[in-house]
This record gives structure tokens, sequence and C-alpha cells, in this order.
């Protein structure tokens, strides 16, 4: 009989680069961290606005024209749908990390849900009324 | 119905083997018979030599979880006539390392549960004779749902963030930790908040929400790291405009 039986080998099964493909959750997961980038992108295109609308009238002429082009068009529709993928997700969590109490009772997480939905579509009303009337 | 199905068995003998193979069986195929009754009829029946873990067949003990067709699961609730012609492809727990056969190795957790230190903490007496701490049924309900936690082990075989950054105490150990923080008997949250609010704490879960989905108490270990993210992001704002007052 041996004193110390050497230690079972493990084994220790590898993670797949794909494993991001094995489930829909986990390619959701993967596309909301990706849209981060696309978040940064609106970001540098907003700065590039100011920039020219900064510059003069001329300066924002011109790009209004470049982001006119076929594949800027193309690249801020996929951010757009990514920003939404973002904010949806975002709203989705919320009522997971907030619990509110009214009269010593728990909020019900819909209601929290819905309160920030309503709030995004205020905030977008108002900047659309700033944007597109208050000129 | 079939009268039998296929079990897909994966088989690991550290002594000879370098990689799991899997093993097919043909069982009875019978309408109460859980995937676990299957591997019990192999076991019995016909191989003594695999190996996997159980204990009381009823959802409580935590020790049957096992990967069912790819799906992290309890194999005492799982039912074969779900799988129904088959076969039902039964692996060990993704994201552990395999001891034998369908046994994974825990150890990992078992390290890191004591961290969060899931017991109630008291400042000062908590002698018995100090008398009983009396709860409300509400006070109740702020942490009983994170108490039904049987680490079993689903949540940890479901997290990705897990399997690429094992240093993540992972979804069981926060929602325990969750479970003190919450109860109203609890004084002990300011112990557990370093650890919690740390990079391999909260900040490592990016809320893939697969723990909670794979949960067979449900419990909800997802929505407790989020709510925590919050506890944590107003404590130390908190302490970043009143230092004095947040201690």
């Amino acid at each position: 009989m041996t004193a110390n039986p050497s230690p079972a080998r493990l084994y220790r099964p590898p993670v797949s680069r794909l494993w991001w493909l094995r489930r829909r959750s986990y390619l959701l997961f993967v596309l909301r961290e990706l849209s981060c980038v696309f978040v940064a992108w609106f970001v540098v295109f907003l700065l590039l606005m100011v920039d020219a609308v900064y510059a003069g009238n001329d300066s924002y002429q011109r790009f209004l024209d470049w982001s006119g082009r076929p594949w800027v068009l193309v690249l801020n529709i996929v951010a757009l749908a990514f920003v939404l993928l973002h904010a949806v997700t975002w709203f989705n969590l919320a009522p997971k990390a907030m619990v509110v109490r009214m009269g010593g009772r728990r909020v019900a997480p819909r209601f929290v849900g819905a309160a920030h939905y309503a709030a995004w579509a205020l905030v977008t009303v108002v900047l659309a009324w700033i944007v597109l009337g208050g000129s | 119905m079939p009268d039998t199905i296929t079990m897909q068995v994966a088989r690991y003998r550290p002594e000879t083997d370098r990689a799991p193979t899997i093993q097919a069986y043909t069982v009875p195929l019978r309408a109460e018979w859980a995937v676990l009754d299957g591997l019990n009829y192999i076991k019995d029946q016909l191989d003594g030599t695999l190996s996997f873990r159980w204990s009381c067949r009823m959802g409580i003990c935590g020790s049957c979880g096992m990967t069912v067709n790819g799906d992290p699961a309890l194999t005492c609730g799982t039912f074969l006539a779900d799988y129904a012609p088959g076969p039902v492809r039964v692996e060990p727990l993704t994201n552990f390392p395999v001891i034998r056969d369908l046994v994974v190795s825990i150890d990992d957790f078992m390290r890191k549960l004591p961290r969060v230190k899931p017991w109630l903490i008291r400042d000062g007496d908590s002698r018995i004779g100090a008398g009983e701490l009396l709860q409300t049924p509400g006070q109740l309900d702020d942490f009983k749902q994170f108490s039904m936690c049987i680490n079993c082990m689903l949540c940890y075989a479901a997290c990705p963030v897990y399997a690429a950054e094992p240093d993540f105490l992972g979804p069981a150990a926060i929602a325990l930790a969750q479970r003190y923080n919450l109860d109203s008997r609890d004084q002990g949250a300011h112990e557990r908040l370093d650890l919690l609010a740390s990079p391999e704490g909260v900040w490592a879960c990016t809320y893939v929400g697969e723990c909670s989905a794979a949960c067979p108490k449900g419990v909800d270990p997802a929505g407790a790291i989020q709510r925590y993210k919050l506890t944590a992001a107003t404590r130390t704002l908190r302490e970043f405009l009143l230092p004095r007052a947040a201690r």
C-alpha cells in the first residue's frame, strides 16, 4: 500500500475560440460588448460635426456632403443599430440593479423598466423639439 | 414512446485517458425516469466503473449537476422522456476541471465561498443570551430568494466570464454575499465591500444573464450582481463627495 498515492490528473477542458456562438445569449452579449465601439464612433462623429459648425458655413456644408456619402451612411446605420441594442439592453438591466421602494413596498421591476423607457422617450422628444422645431 | 433510449456518457479515466471519450449505453426509457435514474441504471446493471456524484434525488443537495445535451442541469430534475427518442448526451459540468468521468473538482469555489463571509456578522454583543433577532416577513423577503442557493455550480458552468477569468468570484458566491448583505440582522456589509467591489468581484461580471437562466432554484445571481454594482458605485461616489460621512 502506498502512503501517498499520486494526486489524480485533472482534465482541464480547453475553451473554444467560438464559445460565443454556442448560445444566442452569448452571441447577443458579445454584440452588446462590441456596441461600445459604435458608441465611441458616434461621439467622434458628433465632435467632427461640432468642429465643422465652429469652423463656419463652408466647413459645415463640406461635413454634410461627407456624411452623405454611401459608406458614411451605411456606417451610421449600422452604428445606430448597435447603439439601439446597447440602449435597450441597458434599460432591460436597470430594473435588475435598482430596487425602488414606495410606501414600504417594492415597486415591480417592470414599472422601473417602463419609467426608464418613458424618460428616454421624453428626452428624445425634447431633443427632437430643440433640433427640429426650435430653430 | 420507445422502450429504450441511448445515453452518450463522457468517460475520463485519469490513469489511462488523456482526454474524455464518449461511451454509449442503452437504458430503459420510462416516463418517471430522470437522467440520474438512467446513470444509476448504467452503474448498477451495465458498467460499475462509471463515476458520478449524486445524493438526494430531489433538487436539494446540489450534487448531480452535469451537462445534458449541452445545457447545465440537475440530472435528478431532468427527465429522459423529454429527450426521446434520443440520444441524450451527458457530460461533466463545463468550466471545471474533471476528476473522473462526470465528477468535477469544485475546489476553486470552496476557496472563494468563505472569502465573501457568508454568515451573519454582528457588531458587539451577539451572545445567545442577548435574545433573538426579530425579523418581519418583509425583511425576510428581501433576501429569501438568495438563500435558496444549493451550491450546485450550474451558474458557474453557464458563465462565460468564469470560463475566461477564473479569478472571478462567480455568481453563487456573490449571490450568497448578497443573501447576508440584505438580511436585516446582518451588520457586516462593509466587511464584504472591498472584495465584492474589486475587479474579481461584481465588476468582472458583464451581465450575460445565463447564470439566472441556469439556476434550478429560481435564484437570480445576475440580479444580485447588478444590484451590488449600484450599491458599490453609490458607495464609492459618496466616499468621494463626503469622505467623512461615508464610513
